[in-house]
Order: C-alpha cells, then structure tokens, then sequence
C-alpha cells in the first residue's frame, strides 16, 4: 500500500549518542593517527539512528515510489518490463559479490561475459562487442568517440559533423559535442522518417557520421534505412545505432543488417537489469569489423580454454578506458542472465509481444477518441498520442493527463519528448503486461477523457492522492534548496 | 513463454481490436530482405537450471582473502542495506520524472546530497555519476567551464592520482582538446612534491587535482597543495575516500582562506566504500561536490526541495536546464542515469553508520594497514617504500618481481596486493596492499607468514 504521509527527513529522527552499534566494527588497539595538521576537527553531521529506525525510514520512503514490481509504468523510451528475480538472486550470488576486480582473472565470471558479448554480437549482426560503458549516454559517447578515431587514423580530418535528427534523443547531440563534433540537425516527415532531401543537403566531406534511433523516438521503423546508409556511406560518413529501442526488433531484423557501424545497447532496457531509480545502467557497444580496433577497455578474450581480459596491447588504438575497472559488471550479470532464461525463441517473442502489446493500445485509444502522432503506421514498441486537440477544446494539458493517472494507479507515460509532436504522451506497454493490465489503463483514460469534458479541475489539479500534490518546479529551481540546512557547510 | 503473459486467445482478440492477421503483420514495415533469420543463440534455460549454472561459475572464483584496495575497498556492509535497497520499489523504480508519484527516491537523494555535503564540506552535491573515474573526467570538464580566469584547457595530474582515473580523464575530456600535465613525485615520501610544482607557476592552468589520500594511500600535503593553487588561480579538483573523511580533513577546509573562499573548488571521488560491494568492479557510484556559486555548472541530476500547491514539503529534480533533455547540443554533460540504486545502499549505509560507526570504519582500516604494514616489514626482502603517513593503503618494495609471489599467494587463496611494477617501473618491485577494518589478527597473520614462505620459497629455488 502506498504511503500517503509525509515522513521526516532522516536528520530529524537523529539524537547525538544514538546509533546502530551491531554495524560498528570493533575497536582495534593501536597508536595509527593521522597528523594532526590532516585531521578532522568536528565529526561530520551525518545521521545518528537505531536500527530499526533506519529500516522503518528507508522502508516507508520506498513506499512512496511507483515502480514496476507494483505498478503499470508504460514510460516511453524507457522499457519498463518486469526485471525477474532471478537475474538479481544469481548476480548477488557472495563469490561474484565479493571478487576483487583487480584480482586474477575470475573464469567463472569471465565465461558469463564472453558469452554475453557473443549472444550481443549475434543478436545485434556486429562482429565484436565491448561491456565496458556504463550507461546509454556512455555508450554513445564510446560510439562516437570510436568514429572520431577512426577518421584520425585514417588522416580524414575534415570530418567535424554529425547529422542527428530533430526526433533523437537529447543524449544525441549532447554526446556529439562532447565528443568534439558540431551537431548539424535534420527534420523528419509528415510520416516519421527522416527526410532524405534534408539529409542530401546536409551530407559532405564534413560529415565524420550520423546517429539514428531505429524504430525512431517517433515510435516508427524508419524505412528508409538502407538508402540513409547509403548515401552517408558514399559521403564517407559511418551510421551510429542508438540501440534506445532494440526491444522493438529484437530477433526481427539486426543493426548490422541495416548498414550500421557502431551500436549501443541499453541493457537496462532491452535486457531488463534494474532501473534503480536513476541507474546503474550499462551501454555495451558493438561495432563493424573497421571499427574493431577502437573498442574501450577492457574487452573480454579468450586464449585456448581460458578466458582474460584484453588491454592496450590487445588493441593499441583503442579509444581507452571509461571506467575505474571494467564496467557495471553486476548489471553485465543481471543481462545475461536474463538473456539465458529467454534463449533464441524468448528473445524473439520479446519484440512480438513488445509489438502487439503497443498496437493493441494504440487502436483500443485511438477508439476512445485519442489522436495518434502517427495513425498511418505501425506502432513499433511504443506510440505517441497528442493531446493537442484536447488542449485547445478543454483546456488541460498531457502534464494534466499525466498527473491524473498517477491517481488511477498508473505511472505516467513519457510527456513532451520527442519534442517534435506538440502535448504528447510517449507509451511504451512493453510485452510483460497482461491484456487485462492494458484493458485498466483504456479504462482509466477513458474516465479522464470523461472528466476532461465535464470537470477538468479534477486534471488541472491532480494529482489528488499521492504523497504530495502538484509541486512547484519553478520555486525549485528559483530558491535553491539542495541540502538539509543541518548538514550544509 | 518467459515472462510473456498473453493466452492464445488474448492474443487473437488483441490481432482483432489492430486488425492484423498475425503478429508477424506488426513487422510489415520493415524491409523484407532485412529480416533477420533464426538468431544463433542458446536455447532458454528454465530458473532451476540458470540457478546451477550460476552457482557453478561462482564458485569457480572462490573466495580468496583480499588485501587489494586501490580503488575498490572491501567492508562490512550491513544486513540492512541490500535489503531494503533490493525492495521493488526501489530497485524498479526509474528517474523519479514524475515527481509526485517518487517521493521515496527523491527523499533519498536529497538526503544523500545532504551526507555528501557534511562528509566533504562542501556547498552542493550531485544525485552521483558512473564511477570516480568518470566522476573525475567530469570534474574536469567542469573545472573547464567554471575557471573564467584561465582559457589553458590545461589541468595538471599529478603521478599520485590513480593512474586509471588519468587514463579515463584523457579519455573522456581529450576528445574536447583538454590536455593533461602530469606532476612528479617524491621518491622518499610518496607524495606530490611541491618543489615539483614551483615551475608551473605564474602559468595558466585550469585545475590541479590532488587525490587524498593519493594512489599510494599516502597522505598528501592538502593545505599546501591548494593554497599553490589557489594563489596561482588555478581551480582545485579533490579526489577524495569518503571513508577516510571521517578522520581527515574535509576538503572544503583545505588550505587559508585566499579571495574570500577556502577548499578545494570541486570535490570528487569513488562511493562504492559506502555499502557498496566490490561485485568486480562495478555497479559503483562517483559522487560529486562543489561550492554553490558553481552549481549550474555541474553536471548529472540534482534534487531539490520545494512545496506543493498546498504549501506541503516535497522534492523534485531541479536544475534540469543545464542537462541533455533541455540543452540537447549545449548541454553541461550527456549524461542521463545517474547510479540512482547504489546511492540508495550508501544513503542507507551512511545512515546506519553515522558519524561515529563511519569513524570508527576508518579509524579500524587505518590500524590494521598499519598492523598489516609493520607486520609485512618483517619479512625477509620486503620493506616499506615511503615515508609519508598512510591511511587504508601502503606501498612495499620487493627484493625481487611481484608477479610470482602474488600468484603463488593466490594459491593458497590469498590477493597479496596489486603489482604497481608496469604502472610505476621506476619504483622497482613495489607492491600495493590495503587491509580494511574487515581484516582481523588471524588474516593478516595468515598473509604474513604465507608471503615469507612464498619468498623463502622462491629465494630457495633461486
């Protein structure tokens, strides 16, 4: 049951001399002291509480979170399946928990990342995979900075753009200047693919590559792959694969197939290792045979029946290390373990049910009265409604429908992303919800869309029954307030 | 079908309402001659089967008795901490976007940026980044943008930073022409000499980054490093062991007061010593402070409080103008995640330690790395390599290669350290060993006569 109350900062339940003291390590005798010139003077003010105290206050705060083992949480782009128990139970098993990642190369732990990297490599088509980025936006700067160094090594200076278009991910161009590039945008068309005058316009000897998200943010398969690839390639250019929406194809068609030359995968999404609420995620890369020679350590190898870790003299112009060691390892785990309990005709029915899920809904609100971003095409894993026509009759916006289905016990889909469609909802059932789940969420916004019509204060306000109403995001930012006034320095 | 809850008959009701003949219709879109045929993958494993496997692999790698540190430290982690951080709630929750409906979260993360703030001094803290490499390659691309005064893109890097942390710096920042200086040390002390930093002065750099306590585990001379930084206007980047804040200075106190400011400029550094297991090498989290007057500056999620239309407390992400899904191209990082799960152990973690029980980790790791230190020297062929005081780590020198040593150490199912031969030739034989406050009389007995045998060994087959 969610917990409606409010509870009291941590701080506020702490009392000088309290403390959880089975957790404090016995005294060692000894005359080891820092220098008094190094010391601190005053203990800093973290909390002191009993046990129970902190169990109960951690507990309750957990009771106020939406999150997939409790509810419905159809949030576009993000792939909120249900994480199996299992994957965590087998990667928090003490020997894996417990290894040093400096210690001598552990072979039951490096077979599990082997085999991960060739079960990646053959369901994405690429011939060699990294584990190494820990997060999409990771993996994207491993991408591009690949491609940089790959135009470098050739001598191929010229290139200092990158084509992103206007649909993609705001990870996109932030990535691309990271990594030194200047981010030429490019729009799409009425019916989501990227329009190729554009694209001929932009294209040239400056172009170092492009970076697409196929099916798109726009919810579509962008058709026009092979011609895209085409006509980069001719200008020299190399295609990037923002694996954001794998779950979609997973099994029906590979990025290598479509001509790209690097990916990312967002294990986290398509392979269903915890959100965590922010992270830890992991954004392993696969690249094309040219692009192999740039990889970022460490990469797992194999020499005869024993497996090691590969490093700069493997591969001496990699683009180097993104990690203090080698990567979200126990998320690693949690992927190929998951990836093991689906196994080649599991992976399939992920897109298969990912897709039918996604286009049930649509057609079952499109039914209700709710315009589709894209009612031409096939939903991929996810669609977009607009609300733009509600906006203007009754006064509401997608925020307000949002925030109204907080209080019938769903998490809210994606709201004004992709930027391009105006008051939109981005949906993404995913295939481990049950028709029934789906069929309450129609129901529930068909009430809204009742409410809406005859007593829009209802989302105007919402929401009603949550732990909190609607806060105010601007005085947040305006009158800072980042830190208990207890603890600041 | 795993985790696949459809019926046959859902499933031809749902084709009816899309009016599709077959799942197989959803795909029509997508190129005919792109299809991908049977994928090349094992067939599923049912739980039972994937539980032996695992356990099988796992007990492969055993569980040795580890004296390595160098970045990764092993301590006690309370019960509570795993299990209240692995509840549904929080481990399937994601980025609390929604506001009203992850109140639990964003709590946490308030109160994890207010523990950061007490443990480094500092003004402001992030919600945490990747890891503390990353967090530095951050840290540096931050200093480039908050140092007004300096247009160098410049930073030096003294030799005592981890050499990881170097590496992943060059990187992540190279890619934006930052480039790296690197600064000597002193043989005898093992710390950063500041005789090797006088000709850099007067010169425009961006930042001087001083990891405390450095590679070594020797503490460096934080006062005088900061204040040669500060007078030179160059930006101070602390790479600290959140540990080890609570027996040593906090970085927002380092050095005089120069300009009306005090301490290091920007604080980073590696969590994972905060309830987080050393699970090779990751999911760890970086964590990241900073004065206020640089906080738009700083990269990754913030959480800040606020009230609700009623005047309720509450808390949300703020700040966001300065990030990826609002900036796109001019964005201050792209990053998205933060390590949202592991902050909430540490949180939890910080919580049941409080500042005595996280004083007296401390205090029990310094002690038994100088038990384990003292004990160590005794050995025939082995001796201390500095002078400096240490914190949880010490650097040996060898009468002769670690490599051997440490393997026939791990034969009797002991880490003996890490081999620092490749990543510092000009110390010779030296050897990188850490005890925690995990390491009892027995364990470090256990390590000490196991390496004078090994060496005795090895001299007698010599």
């Amino acid at each position: 049951m969610q917990l409606k109350t409010r509870e009291p900062l941590i701080f506020e339940l702490s009392k000088p001399g309290r403390g959880a003291v089975t957790q404090f390590p016995p005294p060692v005798a000894g005359t080891a002291l820092v220098p008094a010139n190094l010391r601190r003077q005053k203990r800093p003010a973290l909390p002191e509480v009993s046990e129970l105290q902190a169990v109960r206050h951690f507990t309750r705060l957990s009771q106020m979170n939406f999150s997939i083992d409790t509810h419905f949480y159809p949030l576009g782009s993000c792939t909120m399946k249900y994480n199996p128990k299992a994957c965590n139970t087998y990667a928090m098993l003490p020997e894996f928990l417990g290894r040093h990642p400096l210690g001598p190369e552990p072979q039951g732990f490096l077979a599990c990342m082997y085999e991960l990297q060739e079960m990646l490599q053959e369901i994405t088509g690429m011939p060699a995979v990294s584990l190494t980025p820990m997060a999409g936006a990771q993996g994207e700067f491993a991408g591009v900075a690949m491609i940089r160094a790959y135009h470098r090594a050739r001598n191929d200076t010229a290139r200092t753009e990158i084509i992103v278009p206007q649909a993609a991910h705001g990870t996109n161009p932030a990535t691309a200047t990271m990594c030194g590039f200047i981010v030429k945008e490019i729009p799409c068309d009425a019916n989501g693919d990227v329009e190729i005058e554009a694209l001929k316009a932009v294209v040239g000897p400056a172009t170092a590559g492009i970076m697409l998200t196929n099916p798109s943010t726009l919810g579509v398969f962008e058709r026009k792959i092979v011609q895209i690839a085409r006509i980069v390639h001719e200008a020299g250019g190399l295609l990037y694969y923002d694996g954001a929406n794998l779950n979609a194809i997973l099994g029906k068609v590979r990025p290598g197939d479509m001509g790209f030359d690097v990916i990312h995968m967002n294990l986290h999404k398509t392979f269903s290792t915890p959100h965590g609420g922010g992270g830890p995620g992991s954004g392993a890369v696969g690249v094309s045979t040219r692009l192999k020679p740039f990889l970022p350590l460490p990469i797992v190898g194999k020499d005869g029946a024993r497996y090691r870790w590969l490093t700069e003299r493997d591969l001496p112009q990699s683009i180097g290390r993104l990690s203090g060691f080698m990567g979200n390892a126990g998320v690693n785990l949690r992927a190929y373990i998951y990836m093991r309990l689906l196994g080649r005709e599991g992976m399939v029915r992920v897109a298969e049910f990912a897709a039918l899920n996604a286009n049930y809904l649509m057609k079952r609100l499109q039914a209700l009265g709710f315009e589709a971003a894209y009612p031409e095409r096939r939903a991929s894993h996810e669609f977009i409604i607009t609300l733009k026509q509600e906006q203007k009759a009754y006064h509401v916006s997608a925020m307000d429908v949002a925030k109204r289905l907080l209080d019938y016990g769903f998490h809210a889909p994606t709201t004004y992303f992709p930027l391009l469609v105006p008051e939109c909802l981005l949906i993404e059932p995913t295939e481990t919800e049950a028709k029934e789940d789906l069929d309450r969420f129609c129901d529930a916004l068909a009430s809204i869309r009742e409410e809406m019509q005859h007593d829009s204060e209802k989302l105007t306000s919402a929401p009603h029954t949550m732990p909190v109403r609607r806060l105010d995001d601007v005085r947040a930012a305006k009158q800072l307030d980042l830190v208990w006034k207890g603890t600041a320095a | 079908m795993a985790f696949i809850p459809h019926t046959p008959e859902d499933i031809s009701r749902m084709l009816e309402v899309i009016g599709a003949r077959s799942i197989e219709d959803l795909f029509d879109e997508i190129p005919a001659d792109l299809r991908a045929g049977v994928l090349n993958v094992p067939a599923p494993l049912s739980e039972m089967e994937i539980a032996r496997l695992m356990t099988e692999r796992a007990a492969l790698d055993g569980r040795p008795l580890n004296f390595i540190g160098a970045g990764a430290y092993e301590h006690h982690i309370p019960a509570p901490v795993w299990a209240i951080a692995t509840r549904g709630e929080f481990y399937s929750a994601y980025t609390p976007y929604q506001a009203e409906a992850s109140q639990g979260t964003l709590q946490l993360i308030y109160e994890y940026q207010s523990m950061m703030c007490a443990l480094t001094g500092m003004e402001v803290s992030n919600a945490s980044l990747y890891d503390g490499a990353s967090a530095l390659a951050e840290a540096c691309l931050m200093a480039v943008r908050s140092n007004r005064g300096s247009s160098s893109r410049r930073i030096l890097m003294p030799r005592t930073v981890n050499p990881t942390y170097a590496q992943v710096a060059q990187a992540i920042a190279g890619n934006q022409d930052i480039s790296f200086v690197p600064v000597d040390f002193d043989r005898t002390v093992g710390r950063t000499a500041l005789d090797a930093l006088k000709p850099f002065s007067g010169q425009d750099f961006t930042a001087l980054v001083v990891q405390q306590p450095n590679f070594f585990g020797s503490l460096e001379e934080v006062d005088a490093l900061t204040d040669w930084a500060h007078h030179n206007k160059i930006m101070l980047i602390a790479v600290v062991n959140p540990t080890s804040l609570a027996l040593l200075k906090a970085p927002g106190e380092w050095g005089a007061v120069v300009a009306g400011a005090r301490g290091a400029d920007i604080v980073c550094g590696e969590g994972q010593a905060l309830g987080v297991p050393l699970s090779s090498g990751g999911p760890y989290f970086g964590f990241m402070a900073t004065r206020m007057q640089y906080v738009r500056q700083m990269p990754g999620r913030i959480v800040g409080g606020t009230v609700d239309v009623e005047g309720r407390p509450g808390f949300t992400l703020t700040l966001q103008a300065r990030e990826q899904h609002i900036r796109r191209s001019k964005a201050t990082s792209n990053i998205c995640t933060n390590q949202g799960l592991m902050v909430t152990a540490a949180t939890i973690y910080m919580s049941l330690l409080g500042p005595r029980g996280l004083e007296a980790v401390a205090q029990a790791s310094m002690q038994r790395t100088y038990d384990l230190v003292s004990a160590l020297n005794k050995v025939p062929g082995v001796k201390r390599a500095f002078t400096a005081p240490h914190f949880h780590e010490a650097v040996l020198l060898l009468d002769r290669p670690p490599a051997p040593i440490l393997a026939a150490l791990s034969r009797r199912g002991i880490l003996g350290g890490l081999d620092l031969s490749e990543r510092y030739p000009e110390l010779g034989h030296a050897l990188l060993v850490c005890a925690t406050e995990t390491k009892l009389d027995a364990d470090i007995a256990a390590y000490t006569s196991g390496l004078a045998e090994v060496m005795s060994a090895s001299r007698a087959a010599a």
